[in-house]
């Protein structure tokens, strides 16, 4: 049984002036502790797809399920990483770590310390009594990783989030991701425009075609590549081939007229 | 550079903004000097006429025989605690509306004409009425007090409320946080800064309310003090009471700054 499933996902979004189909008829499914990579061009639907996953939009039609258990409405199942930070200016570190656990009503001190350990693994531990704006853009995001995880969810959606940041941070921030989710074996699936990222990163690659968002083609990505951190992996020799392959493909689906 | 140059450019640079610093103030003060003594000079010498503009020394006595005598401190405690309460009044329940407001969509949508054309009203005008019916006193000058600012602030806060940014939103969402849980964690304190901003106008407002209450009922307060200084042709009281109502709006003002540094450190 897999982990994940969705079934006939479609949505559509209403406006005044129009009804536009963002996902038309979309079903895969995902096994426990896989890493799998939504990429597509823009206006394919990723983000509308993960809302949907969450539990943060109903779909149109079809369902998702996690573990035989339906999605209806967002919760500590599912931790969200978004495109920034977005940390509470108003709070400190530690405390913008704790409100996944204070919504929940779970905000004792073993959980209290769990969070704690996982800031000090990601070398924070020294800024837990700042506030955001005295943190550097990657320590940030390294912030809002941690106040994700703390939650124990299991599955991470992650919405584009390394897109803000600039390219050194954004690599050393991929491998941090990969060797976290590894170590605690979360399944996770990260929506991204960046073919590199998405290959580096991930298992197997969904990629997406736009107006309305379909399965366009799955690629598997090569078992040398899955157990290499992201940075290795950029470096390996069958890393140009497998870009050049989805780049093509990408490249088709934007000049298709549709 | 050595750490010693680092420090000796360190202190110059410290000692450049305090001597600006200094400087600042002395002309304030000089100002305010120049100001005072070139009124009395000008009173005393008759250039305008102190029958209408008085000068500050006329004031200051009128000043201590009126703190003698007990009438400052009456009308003066009795104006200030009116102010403060049609302040909070108007601030607390203007607030209250605009969380009403941000919590339910449709009555924001169908109350809005009404709140623009009750923004646009000229509240004192509604003064007569509200005398009548409350009764020539203190509620009815703190009602004056509260009504002239709580439209504005409900108007100001639920904008402030729903300019918030979504992604905030988004983040308590995601963990499955309800409507009372966004509002208590982000879209409150988001606004903070925008609420103490509308705090600073109310200070203004309120008095404006209460003095106006206070010509309308005549009785008590700085208001009184004015309307009657104008009827009987004592405007050395009329000035007095203006240089009252100055030092208690700026004390109330002080008092929201501060209140601003403990409530948005970051």
């Amino acid at each position: 049984m897999s982990f994940l499933q969705l079934n006939a996902i479609s949505h559509v979004y209403l406006t005044e002036s129009a009804a536009k189909e963002a996902l038309s008829d979309l079903s895969f499914s995902i096994a426990e502790g896989e890493f799998v990579s939504l990429l597509g061009p823009s206006g394919c639907g990723k983000s509308t797809l993960l809302s949907i996953i969450s539990g943060l939009l109903q779909p149109t039609e079809g369902s998702v399920s996690l573990q035989n258990k339906m999605i209806q409405s967002p919760g500590e199942r599912m931790g969200y990483m978004l495109q920034q930070d977005y940390l509470f200016p108003w709070k400190t570190i530690e405390d913008n770590c704790y409100i996944g656990l204070k919504l929940l009503n779970k905000l004792t001190p073993e959980k209290k310390e769990i969070t704690l350990a996982l800031l000090d693994s990601m070398g924070l531990l020294d800024v837990r009594h700042a506030y955001p704006d005295q943190l550097s853009g990657g320590m940030r995001q390294r912030v809002a990783l941690v106040r994700t995880l703390a939650t124990d969810p299991d599955l991470l959606l992650l919405d584009e989030p390394f897109s803000a940041l600039d390219y050194q941070t954004k690599l050393k921030l991929e491998d941090l991701v990969f060797q976290t989710l590894k170590a605690h074996q979360k399944t996770a699936i990260l929506v991204t425009h960046d073919i590199g990222e998405a290959i580096a990163m991930s298992d197997r690659i969904i990629l997406l075609s736009p107006r309305p968002g379909k399965i366009a083609k799955i690629f598997q990505v090569p078992s040398q590549l899955q157990t290499l951190l992201p940075f290795e992996a950029r470096n390996d020799p069958v890393f140009p081939e497998n870009f050049q392959m989805i780049w093509k493909e990408l490249d088709s689906l934007e000049q298709s007229p549709t | 550079m050595s750490n010693l140059q680092l420090d000796k450019q360190h202190q110059q640079y410290v000692k450049k903004l305090k001597r600006e610093k200094y400087e600042i103030v002395t002309w304030q003060i000089f100002i305010l000097l120049a100001f005072l003594s070139l009124w009395e000079l000008a009173g005393r010498l008759t250039w305008i006429d102190p029958l209408l503009f008085s000068y500050p020394t006329k004031i200051a006595s009128l000043f201590l025989t009126k703190l003698y005598d007990g009438s400052l401190l009456l009308h003066s405690s009795v104006t200030l605690l009116e102010t403060i309460a049609g302040f909070m009044i108007g601030t607390v329940l203007g607030t209250a509306f605009a969380a009403v407001l941000w919590w339910s969509r449709k009555a924001s949508k169908i109350s809005d004409p009404y709140l623009v054309v009750l923004n646009s009203m000229p509240k004192v005008a509604l003064g007569p009425i509200i005398i009548v019916a409350l009764g020539p006193g203190y509620l009815s000058i703190i009602t004056m007090g509260a009504s002239i600012s709580i439209i504005i602030t409900t108007l100001v806060i639920y904008h402030a409320f729903h300019t918030v940014e979504p992604n905030y939103i988004k983040v308590i969402r995601s963990f499955g946080g309800n409507k009372k849980q966004i509002f208590r964690e982000v879209i409150l304190p988001a606004s903070f800064p925008a609420i103490i901003s509308t705090l600073k106008v109310n200070v203004g407002l309120s008095w404006v309310g209460v003095i106006v209450g206070e010509f309308l009922v005549s009785k008590q307060g700085l208001g009184y003090m004015i309307i009657y200084g104008f009827q009987v042709f004592n405007f050395t009281l009329v000035l007095l009471s203006l240089f009252m109502i100055a030092i208690f709006s700026s004390i109330m003002y002080l008092g929201v700054e501060w209140l601003e540094r403990k409530l948005i450190k970051h």
